[in-house]
């Protein structure tokens, strides 16, 4: 049983936009969410800037919670929910009543996390169980520490009863998350599935990464110019959160009840390098990169010359220049014959698990609006990607003839997703892969 | 501290976790936080600690499990205080 399956809504909680018209306009403008954030100086951390939706998050999770919900609502939870109730009412879909019996038995949810819930387990729950005060956790701790809280709690906003799980593969959780649930529409074990990432705001998980100097460092002074993929100046990436669903259905489904689909969902891929191959905890194999993106084409009966742009992992590390050159092996393309490629971590910085599910939504959102974004702060592009320039814009650029984009993402641990989407277009309802 | 002083706070406490708001707007010292209010029967425990530090008193597990009503909670308050 093979289903073909669409995007039919969109949900972004991002540091520089809480709605997803928000969202689009700001990545269509090149507004960067990237600030200093405060607590990191104090701290004494080596990089001092970050990304954390603005306070206008607040007001939303007031007037889209409960007070009991709130109480176990870490920032994890709340951005991860958030997305998932905007990408529902963006697909049309009615939020069930919570007093109801119904059950949504074809549907599901996959939104992973890559660390999850670190600022309620070093707040409170360290120092409680540390300070023999166990008792005073109380009952909110666990839900908002496991592994599955986000899509534990939106299984119940939504009524949902199909699989509801979250994965967890690093910096290529969201883009695993989505190319998971494509798989179980179409092999018809869902209808519909609310996929994505999510990642809560915590120096606690920073902190780690800082130590590793991967971070952005020598930027402090001039956050917005901090987040630098593909330049000659990039100096570790901009650790982010917040989070990015889309709502999957399949093409009948969505059919059925009227609803638009936004993009189809052409294929994907997800492997391991291995540590191989020079591939290791924090570098990829580039052999499992190519073998990722030649994958998710194949499985889209996508040729290499007709994707139109890509969207990038590109955080500012080392690992630019060679994911370039992975790009291009995998296509079989010169250089100077790149497809347009972004990266919109230049804007809002690595969201870590969420980037995946930020990342397709931004790819959707540009395929839907016939544009491309520009990646900001590469104007002095790394010399081993200067072969590439003409495929990189730094501002937005319109591109009505966008069809098809591939979103890829790759993370520690050498794993690796890559989706291909297309733009809907009504005709293609009658084609068939 | 009146028992009505202490029934308020009570019902402030609990007015968060209560799933039944019309059970609420009628609440009574013999409504049940988990039958009527519709609690959920894990926040209990939230309920006990936030107890605790409304009114200054330690409860110990026994007599949580003795908490049914918001009367059993308005009593229990009160005999812990007059304990004092």
């Amino acid at each position: 049983m093979t289903e073909r399956v669409v995007v039919t809504g969109m949900g972004a909680v991002a540091p520089n936009g809480v709605t997803l018209e928000e969202f689009e306009a700001n990545l269509r403008s090149g507004q960067s969410g990237i600030r200093k954030i405060d607590k990191l100086a104090d701290l004494k951390f080596t990089c001092q800037v970050g990304g954390v939706p603005p306070a206008a998050v607040e007001a939303r999770t007031e007037a889209l919670f409960t007070e009991e919900d709130r109480l176990a609502m870490n920032s994890n939870i709340t951005y991860g929910a958030i997305a998932a109730l905007d990408a529902w009412e963006d697909a049309g879909l009615v939020r069930p009543e919570s007093g109801d019996d119904e059950v949504l038995w074809d549907t599901g949810a996959i939104i992973g996390s890559g660390i999850g819930g670190m600022d309620t387990i070093a707040e409170r729950l360290v120092p409680l169980v540390n300070a023999g005060k166990v008792r005073r956790l109380g009952s909110t701790c666990v839900e908002q520490i496991m592994a599955s809280s986000v899509t534990a709690k939106v299984g119940g906003l939504l009524a949902l009863g199909n699989q509801v799980t979250s994965n967890s593969s690093a910096c290529t959780t969201g883009t695993e998350a989505i190319c998971m649930a494509f798989d179980r529409i179409r092999c018809g074990q869902a209808k519909r599935m609310v996929a994505g990432g999510s990642e809560g705001s915590s120096h606690y998980v920073w902190g780690a990464f800082d130590a590793m100097r991967v971070l952005a460092r020598g930027f402090n002074d001039a956050p917005q110019s901090a987040s630098r993929p593909m330049s000659a100046t990039a100096a570790g990436f901009v650790p982010s959160s917040g989070a990015g669903v889309v709502v999957l259905e399949s093409l009948d489904e969505a059919l059925h009840r009227g609803a638009p689909p936004i993009a189809e969902v052409l294929g994907g891929a997800i492997n391991c390098g291995g540590h191989r191959m020079g591939g290791s905890m924090t570098a990829p194999n580039p052999a499992g990169v190519q073998r990722c993106i030649r994958g998710a084409l194949a499985d889209a009966n996508t040729d290499p010359s007709q994707v139109d742009a890509i969207s990038g992992h590109l955080t500012a590390t080392m690992a630019d220049p060679k994911e370039l050159a992975n790009w291009a092996e995998a296509l079989g393309l010169p250089a100077s014959k790149l497809p347009v490629i972004t990266s919109t971590k230049s804007i809002i910085g690595h969201s870590l698990g969420a980037a995946g599910g930020l990342e397709s939504v931004a790819a959707i959102l540009m395929l839907r609006g016939g544009f491309v974004h520009g990646s900001l702060n590469c104007e002095d592009l790394h010399p081993a990607i200067e072969p590439y320039a003409a495929s990189i814009p730094h501002h937005t650029v319109a591109k009505s003839d966008l069809r098809i984009i591939a979103k890829a993402g790759f993370g520690f641990g050498d794993v690796n997703s890559c989706l291909i989407f297309r733009k809907w277009n009504p005709q293609d309802k009658e084609v068939f892969q | 501290m009146t028992q009505q002083d202490v029934m308020s706070r009570v019902i402030d406490i609990v007015r968060p976790f209560a799933k039944s708001k019309e059970a609420l707007a009628d609440v009574t010292p013999e409504t049940s936080i988990l039958k009527d209010l519709k609690v959920n029967s894990a926040r209990l425990v939230d309920i006990i600690l936030a107890f605790e530090d409304e009114f200054d008193i330690g409860v110990d597990d026994d007599d949580a499990d003795k908490v049914n009503t918001i009367d059993d909670a308005v009593q229990m308050v009160m005999a812990k205080k007059a304990a004092c």
